[in-house]
Protein backbone atom coordinates (compact mmCIF):
# COMPACT_ATOMS: atom_id res chain seq x y z
CA UNK A 1 0.00 0.00 0.00
CA UNK A 2 1.60 3.43 -0.70
CA UNK A 3 1.19 6.39 1.26
CA UNK A 4 -0.74 7.96 -2.32
CA UNK A 5 -3.92 5.44 -1.65
CA UNK A 6 -3.90 6.27 2.35
CA UNK A 7 -6.84 8.18 3.30
CA UNK A 8 -6.83 11.52 4.67
CA UNK A 9 -8.32 11.61 8.05
CA UNK A 10 -11.20 13.94 8.93
CA UNK A 11 -10.67 17.73 9.77
CA UNK A 12 -12.56 20.51 10.12
CA UNK A 13 -15.50 17.47 9.89
CA UNK A 14 -14.64 16.66 13.24
CA UNK A 15 -12.62 19.29 14.82
CA UNK A 16 -14.45 20.75 17.63
CA UNK A 17 -14.78 24.95 16.86
CA UNK A 18 -13.31 26.71 19.27
CA UNK A 19 -13.94 30.74 20.67
CA UNK A 20 -9.91 31.51 19.62
CA UNK A 21 -10.23 29.54 16.22
CA UNK A 22 -13.33 31.31 15.04
CA UNK A 23 -11.96 34.71 15.90
CA UNK A 24 -9.07 34.25 13.74
CA UNK A 25 -11.34 32.65 10.93
CA UNK A 26 -13.13 35.67 11.25
CA UNK A 27 -10.18 37.92 10.88
CA UNK A 28 -9.00 36.38 7.36
CA UNK A 29 -13.47 36.28 6.28
CA UNK A 30 -13.51 40.15 7.15
CA UNK A 31 -9.85 40.40 6.00
CA UNK A 32 -11.82 39.69 2.24
CA UNK A 33 -14.88 41.46 2.81
CA UNK A 34 -12.88 44.29 3.19
CA UNK A 35 -11.44 43.51 -0.30
CA UNK A 36 -14.36 43.05 -1.91
CA UNK A 37 -15.93 46.16 -0.30
CA UNK A 38 -13.21 48.44 -1.22
CA UNK A 39 -14.08 47.62 -4.66
CA UNK A 40 -17.58 48.86 -4.13
CA UNK A 41 -16.14 51.92 -2.16
CA UNK A 42 -14.03 52.52 -4.85
CA UNK A 43 -17.06 52.14 -7.95
CA UNK A 44 -18.60 55.27 -5.41
CA UNK A 45 -15.98 57.37 -5.57
CA UNK A 46 -15.75 57.28 -9.84
CA UNK A 47 -18.97 57.76 -9.73
CA UNK A 48 -18.66 61.08 -8.26
CA UNK A 49 -16.18 61.88 -10.44
CA UNK A 50 -18.17 61.13 -13.81
CA UNK A 51 -20.94 62.80 -12.96
CA UNK A 52 -23.84 64.33 -11.03
CA UNK A 53 -26.47 61.32 -12.50
CA UNK A 54 -24.14 58.60 -11.80
CA UNK A 55 -23.27 59.55 -8.48
CA UNK A 56 -27.07 60.14 -7.58
CA UNK A 57 -27.92 56.52 -8.67
CA UNK A 58 -25.13 55.07 -6.51
CA UNK A 59 -26.55 57.01 -3.72
CA UNK A 60 -29.85 55.96 -4.05
CA UNK A 61 -28.41 52.44 -4.36
CA UNK A 62 -26.61 52.99 -1.09
CA UNK A 63 -29.67 54.11 -0.03
CA UNK A 64 -31.82 50.41 -0.46
CA UNK A 65 -32.21 48.16 2.46
CA UNK A 66 -29.34 46.06 0.61
CA UNK A 67 -27.07 49.00 0.28
CA UNK A 68 -27.28 49.75 3.60
CA UNK A 69 -26.67 45.82 5.14
CA UNK A 70 -24.05 46.33 2.21
CA UNK A 71 -22.40 49.50 4.50
CA UNK A 72 -23.00 48.20 7.73
CA UNK A 73 -21.25 45.14 7.13
CA UNK A 74 -18.51 46.31 5.25
CA UNK A 75 -17.75 49.02 8.43
CA UNK A 76 -18.34 46.19 10.93
CA UNK A 77 -15.88 44.39 8.76
CA UNK A 78 -13.37 46.90 8.83
CA UNK A 79 -13.68 47.58 12.85
CA UNK A 80 -13.29 43.80 13.55
CA UNK A 81 -10.32 43.67 11.03
CA UNK A 82 -9.19 47.23 12.96
CA UNK A 83 -9.83 45.62 16.91
CA UNK A 84 -7.70 41.86 15.73
CA UNK A 85 -5.26 43.90 14.18
CA UNK A 86 -4.56 45.52 17.23
CA UNK A 87 -4.93 42.16 19.00
CA UNK A 88 -2.20 40.79 16.39
CA UNK A 89 0.44 43.75 17.31
CA UNK A 90 0.37 42.44 21.22
CA UNK A 91 1.04 39.04 20.25
CA UNK A 92 4.01 40.47 18.29
CA UNK A 93 5.61 41.82 21.34
CA UNK A 94 5.24 38.05 22.65
CA UNK A 95 2.12 39.08 24.95
CA UNK A 96 -1.35 37.31 25.78
CA UNK A 97 -0.63 33.83 24.73
CA UNK A 98 -1.85 32.42 27.61
CA UNK A 99 -5.43 30.67 27.12
CA UNK A 100 -7.46 32.84 29.35
CA UNK A 101 -5.60 35.99 27.60
CA UNK A 102 -6.38 35.25 24.27
CA UNK A 103 -9.58 34.37 25.21
CA UNK A 104 -10.58 37.89 27.11
CA UNK A 105 -8.66 39.86 24.53
CA UNK A 106 -11.18 38.05 21.42
CA UNK A 107 -13.86 39.21 23.71
CA UNK A 108 -12.63 42.54 24.30
CA UNK A 109 -11.96 42.94 20.42
CA UNK A 110 -15.16 41.40 19.20
CA UNK A 111 -17.40 44.02 21.57
CA UNK A 112 -14.75 46.88 21.20
CA UNK A 113 -15.43 46.41 17.18
CA UNK A 114 -19.38 45.89 17.76
CA UNK A 115 -19.35 49.22 19.36
CA UNK A 116 -17.34 51.22 17.03
CA UNK A 117 -18.82 50.05 14.24
CA UNK A 118 -22.62 51.35 16.45
CA UNK A 119 -20.84 54.52 17.12
CA UNK A 120 -19.65 54.77 13.46
CA UNK A 121 -23.50 54.56 12.47
CA UNK A 122 -25.10 57.00 14.86
CA UNK A 123 -22.40 59.61 14.33
CA UNK A 124 -23.42 59.36 10.63
CA UNK A 125 -26.89 59.54 11.16
CA UNK A 126 -26.88 62.64 13.18
CA UNK A 127 -24.08 64.51 10.90
CA UNK A 128 -27.05 63.63 8.07
CA UNK A 129 -29.36 65.21 10.52
CA UNK A 130 -27.84 68.29 10.83
CA UNK A 131 -27.36 68.79 6.79
CA UNK B 1 -3.45 23.95 -0.47
CA UNK B 2 -6.72 24.47 0.94
CA UNK B 3 -9.38 22.09 0.08
CA UNK B 4 -11.77 21.60 2.78
CA UNK B 5 -13.31 18.39 1.71
CA UNK B 6 -11.88 15.04 2.36
CA UNK B 7 -10.83 13.19 -1.23
CA UNK B 8 -13.37 10.83 -2.35
CA UNK B 9 -11.28 7.55 -0.77
CA UNK B 10 -11.61 9.62 2.25
CA UNK B 11 -15.29 9.89 3.04
CA UNK B 12 -16.51 7.55 6.08
CA UNK B 13 -19.19 5.43 5.61
CA UNK B 14 -21.06 3.82 8.28
CA UNK B 15 -19.71 0.32 9.69
CA UNK B 16 -20.53 -2.27 12.23
CA UNK B 17 -22.35 -1.52 15.64
CA UNK B 18 -21.17 -4.20 18.30
CA UNK B 19 -23.79 -4.60 20.97
CA UNK B 20 -23.02 -4.97 24.43
CA UNK B 21 -24.47 -8.09 26.07
CA UNK B 22 -27.88 -8.28 27.48
CA UNK B 23 -28.60 -6.78 30.87
CA UNK B 24 -25.73 -4.34 31.20
CA UNK B 25 -26.70 -1.30 32.45
CA UNK B 26 -24.03 1.18 32.26
CA UNK B 27 -23.10 1.14 28.39
CA UNK B 28 -21.88 4.03 26.27
CA UNK B 29 -21.04 3.99 22.91
CA UNK B 30 -17.39 4.96 21.40
CA UNK B 31 -17.47 5.23 17.61
CA UNK B 32 -14.42 4.53 16.31
CA UNK B 33 -12.71 5.21 13.20
CA UNK B 34 -11.69 2.58 11.09
CA UNK B 35 -9.94 1.75 7.37
CA UNK B 36 -8.34 -1.24 6.79
CA UNK B 37 -5.21 -1.16 4.30
CA UNK B 38 -6.27 -4.76 3.34
CA UNK B 39 -9.17 -4.03 1.46
CA UNK B 40 -10.52 -1.34 -1.10
CA UNK B 41 -13.44 0.19 0.93
CA UNK B 42 -13.46 3.74 2.45
CA UNK B 43 -13.10 4.16 6.00
CA UNK B 44 -15.64 3.74 8.36
CA UNK B 45 -17.24 4.43 11.69
CA UNK B 46 -17.68 1.06 13.58
CA UNK B 47 -19.91 1.39 17.14
CA UNK B 48 -18.96 -0.39 20.10
CA UNK B 49 -21.51 -0.50 23.30
CA UNK B 50 -19.25 -0.57 26.32
CA UNK B 51 -20.15 -1.95 29.39
CA UNK B 52 -18.41 0.82 31.72
CA UNK B 53 -18.53 -0.86 35.00
CA UNK B 54 -15.65 -3.54 33.70
CA UNK B 55 -13.72 -0.85 32.15
CA UNK B 56 -10.93 1.19 33.14
CA UNK B 57 -11.26 5.29 33.25
CA UNK B 58 -9.60 6.75 30.64
CA UNK B 59 -10.45 6.64 27.29
CA UNK B 60 -7.53 4.20 26.26
CA UNK B 61 -8.78 1.50 28.35
CA UNK B 62 -12.05 1.71 26.74
CA UNK B 63 -9.43 0.97 23.41
CA UNK B 64 -7.61 -1.69 25.09
CA UNK B 65 -11.02 -3.44 25.75
CA UNK B 66 -12.55 -3.59 22.75
CA UNK B 67 -9.01 -4.78 21.11
CA UNK B 68 -9.18 -7.64 23.98
CA UNK B 69 -12.72 -9.06 24.55
CA UNK B 70 -14.34 -7.45 21.15
CA UNK B 71 -12.65 -7.04 17.87
CA UNK B 72 -9.04 -7.45 18.20
CA UNK B 73 -8.25 -5.56 14.61
CA UNK B 74 -8.86 -2.36 15.98
CA UNK B 75 -5.44 -0.88 15.67
CA UNK B 76 -3.94 2.64 17.28
CA UNK B 77 -0.51 2.73 18.94
CA UNK B 78 0.18 3.30 23.03
CA UNK B 79 2.69 2.70 25.25
CA UNK B 80 3.29 4.33 28.74
CA UNK B 81 -0.90 4.63 29.58
CA UNK B 82 0.53 7.76 31.75
CA UNK B 83 0.91 10.60 28.89
CA UNK B 84 4.68 10.60 28.52
CA UNK B 85 5.35 8.71 25.80
CA UNK B 86 2.59 10.12 23.34
CA UNK B 87 2.08 7.71 21.48
CA UNK B 88 -1.69 7.22 21.57
CA UNK B 89 -2.17 10.71 20.17
CA UNK B 90 -6.01 11.17 18.59
CA UNK B 91 -8.78 12.92 18.32
CA UNK B 92 -11.21 12.09 21.07
CA UNK B 93 -14.88 14.73 21.16
CA UNK B 94 -13.20 16.87 18.66
CA UNK B 95 -10.31 17.87 20.19
CA UNK B 96 -6.81 16.55 19.85
CA UNK B 97 -5.41 14.37 23.27
CA UNK B 98 -3.43 11.66 24.71
CA UNK B 99 -6.19 9.11 24.99
CA UNK B 100 -4.69 7.35 28.15
CA UNK B 101 -5.15 10.93 30.20
CA UNK B 102 -8.61 11.11 28.49
CA UNK B 103 -11.19 10.58 31.22
CA UNK B 104 -14.24 8.71 29.70
CA UNK B 105 -16.75 10.81 32.07
CA UNK B 106 -15.49 14.06 31.04
CA UNK B 107 -17.27 13.09 27.54
CA UNK B 108 -20.88 13.97 26.69
CA UNK B 109 -22.78 11.42 24.47
CA UNK B 110 -21.23 8.96 22.48
CA UNK B 111 -17.17 8.86 22.51
CA UNK B 112 -16.28 10.03 19.08
CA UNK B 113 -12.64 8.49 18.07
CA UNK B 114 -10.59 9.40 14.84
CA UNK B 115 -7.08 9.63 14.32
CA UNK B 116 -5.39 12.99 14.72
CA UNK B 117 -6.75 14.66 11.97
CA UNK B 118 -5.91 15.65 8.51
CA UNK B 119 -3.06 12.99 8.05
CA UNK B 120 -2.39 9.87 5.85
CA UNK B 121 -3.59 7.10 7.59
CA UNK B 122 -1.57 3.81 7.85
CA UNK B 123 -4.43 1.77 9.48
CA UNK B 124 -7.27 2.84 12.10
CA UNK B 125 -5.80 5.35 14.43
CA UNK B 126 -2.71 4.84 13.58
CA UNK B 127 -1.29 8.43 11.04
CA UNK B 128 1.19 8.59 9.54
CA UNK B 129 3.58 11.01 11.33
CA UNK B 130 7.00 10.22 8.68
CA UNK B 131 6.62 13.89 7.69
CA UNK B 132 6.35 15.44 11.09
CA UNK B 133 8.98 13.83 12.58
CA UNK B 134 11.50 14.93 9.20
CA UNK B 135 10.25 18.53 10.21
CA UNK B 136 11.12 17.59 13.99
CA UNK B 137 14.96 16.59 12.31
CA UNK B 138 14.64 19.95 10.03
CA UNK B 139 15.17 22.13 12.87
CA UNK B 140 18.04 20.11 14.52
CA UNK B 141 17.12 19.03 18.10
CA UNK B 142 20.30 18.79 19.51
CA UNK B 143 22.93 21.45 21.29
CA UNK B 144 25.16 23.07 19.01
CA UNK B 145 27.97 24.99 19.95
CA UNK B 146 31.25 25.99 18.39
CA UNK B 147 33.66 27.20 21.43
CA UNK B 148 35.76 24.24 22.90
CA UNK B 149 33.89 21.83 25.33
CA UNK B 150 35.12 23.31 29.04
CA UNK B 151 37.96 20.54 30.61
CA UNK B 152 36.40 18.24 33.01
CA UNK B 153 32.77 19.28 33.17
CA UNK B 154 30.00 19.97 31.73
CA UNK B 155 28.16 23.29 29.72
CA UNK B 156 27.05 25.26 32.90
CA UNK B 157 23.57 26.93 32.79
CA UNK B 158 21.95 29.13 35.87
CA UNK B 159 19.00 28.04 37.39
CA UNK B 160 17.62 31.20 35.51
CA UNK B 161 18.90 30.18 32.65
CA UNK B 162 17.65 26.64 33.05
CA UNK B 163 14.14 28.27 34.27
CA UNK B 164 13.73 29.47 30.75
CA UNK B 165 13.07 25.67 29.19
CA UNK B 166 10.20 24.93 31.73
CA UNK B 167 7.12 24.57 29.42
CA UNK B 168 9.09 23.44 26.65
CA UNK B 169 11.43 20.52 27.26
CA UNK B 170 8.12 18.44 27.89
CA UNK B 171 6.52 18.06 24.92
CA UNK B 172 6.29 14.51 24.28
CA UNK B 173 5.95 14.90 20.29
CA UNK B 174 2.69 13.57 20.26
CA UNK B 175 1.92 16.19 17.59
CA UNK B 176 -1.78 16.79 19.25
CA UNK B 177 -0.53 20.37 18.58
CA UNK B 178 0.37 20.27 14.87
CA UNK B 179 -2.35 18.14 13.62
CA UNK B 180 -5.13 20.78 15.55
CA UNK B 181 -3.60 23.44 13.43
CA UNK B 182 -5.54 24.32 10.68
CA UNK B 183 -2.58 26.07 9.24
CA UNK B 184 -1.14 22.61 9.48
CA UNK B 185 -3.86 20.99 7.50
CA UNK B 186 -3.45 23.71 5.08
CA UNK B 187 0.03 24.04 4.52
CA UNK B 188 1.84 20.90 6.42
CA UNK B 189 4.07 20.46 3.34
CA UNK B 190 5.93 23.69 3.90
CA UNK B 191 4.88 25.16 7.37
CA UNK B 192 6.68 23.19 9.98
CA UNK B 193 3.91 23.22 12.38
CA UNK B 194 3.47 24.06 16.44
CA UNK B 195 5.37 21.32 17.34
CA UNK B 196 8.36 21.43 15.67
CA UNK B 197 8.31 25.13 16.43
CA UNK B 198 8.20 24.79 19.98
CA UNK B 199 11.05 22.56 19.87
CA UNK B 200 13.07 24.54 17.50
CA UNK B 201 12.70 27.56 20.38
CA UNK B 202 13.37 24.87 23.04
CA UNK B 203 17.41 24.81 21.46
CA UNK B 204 16.89 28.84 20.69
CA UNK B 205 15.92 29.14 23.94
CA UNK B 206 19.13 27.48 25.65
CA UNK B 207 21.89 29.90 27.19
CA UNK B 208 24.41 26.88 26.12
CA UNK B 209 23.34 26.53 22.37
CA UNK B 210 25.89 28.97 20.22
CA UNK B 211 23.99 28.66 16.56
CA UNK B 212 21.06 30.28 17.51
CA UNK B 213 21.43 32.77 14.59
CA UNK B 214 21.47 29.82 12.30
CA UNK B 215 18.09 28.38 13.66
CA UNK B 216 16.87 31.67 12.96
CA UNK B 217 18.26 31.43 9.85
CA UNK B 218 16.57 28.31 8.90
CA UNK B 219 12.99 29.34 9.86
CA UNK B 220 13.12 33.01 8.27
CA UNK B 221 10.85 32.16 5.55
CA UNK B 222 7.53 32.99 4.81
CA UNK B 223 5.78 29.11 5.52
CA UNK B 224 7.99 27.48 7.87
CA UNK B 225 7.71 29.74 10.30
CA UNK B 226 5.10 33.13 9.35
CA UNK B 227 2.32 30.38 8.43
CA UNK B 228 1.51 31.08 11.99
CA UNK B 229 -1.73 33.38 12.54
CA UNK B 230 -2.24 32.51 15.95
CA UNK B 231 -5.45 30.57 15.66
CA UNK B 232 -4.43 28.99 19.08
CA UNK B 233 -5.46 25.44 18.48
CA UNK B 234 -2.14 24.44 19.26
CA UNK B 235 -2.25 25.40 23.04
CA UNK B 236 -5.88 24.94 23.28
CA UNK B 237 -5.21 20.91 22.67
CA UNK B 238 -2.28 20.43 24.48
CA UNK B 239 -2.56 17.17 26.32
CA UNK B 240 0.61 18.48 28.65
CA UNK B 241 -0.61 21.93 29.15
CA UNK B 242 1.83 23.34 27.50
CA UNK B 243 2.28 26.48 24.93
CA UNK B 244 2.96 26.09 21.20
CA UNK B 245 1.72 29.55 20.22
CA UNK B 246 2.98 31.07 22.93
CA UNK B 247 6.77 29.76 21.74
CA UNK B 248 6.44 30.30 18.09
CA UNK B 249 5.39 34.11 19.56
CA UNK B 250 8.66 34.55 21.10
CA UNK B 251 10.68 32.94 17.94
CA UNK B 252 9.15 35.80 15.95
CA UNK B 253 10.26 38.44 18.74
CA UNK B 254 13.23 36.92 18.70
CA UNK B 255 13.44 37.42 14.91
CA UNK B 256 12.90 40.85 14.83
CA UNK B 257 15.36 41.80 18.17
CA UNK B 258 17.95 40.73 15.63
CA UNK B 259 19.70 42.33 13.24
Amino acid sequence: MTPGQRPLSPHLQVYKPEFTSASSIFHRITGVALAAGTILLVVWFVAAGVDGAAFNSMQSFWGTIIGQLLLGGWSFAFFYHLCNGIRHLFWSTGRGFDLSSARNSALIMLFASLFLTGAAWVWGFLLMEKI
Amino acid sequence: MVEFALPANSKVTEGKTYKAPEGTKNVKNFKVYRWDPDTEDNPRIDTYEIDLDTCGPMVLDALIKIKNEIDPSLTFRRSCREGVCGSCAMNVDGTNTLSCIKDINDIDNDAKIYPLPHMPVIKDLVPDLKQAYAQYASIEPWLKTNTPAPKNRERLQSPEEREKLDGLWECVLCFCCSTSCPSYWWNGDKYLGPAALLQSYRWIADSRDEETDARLDNLEDPFRLYRCHTIMNCTKTCPKHLNPAKAIGEVKVAMMQRK
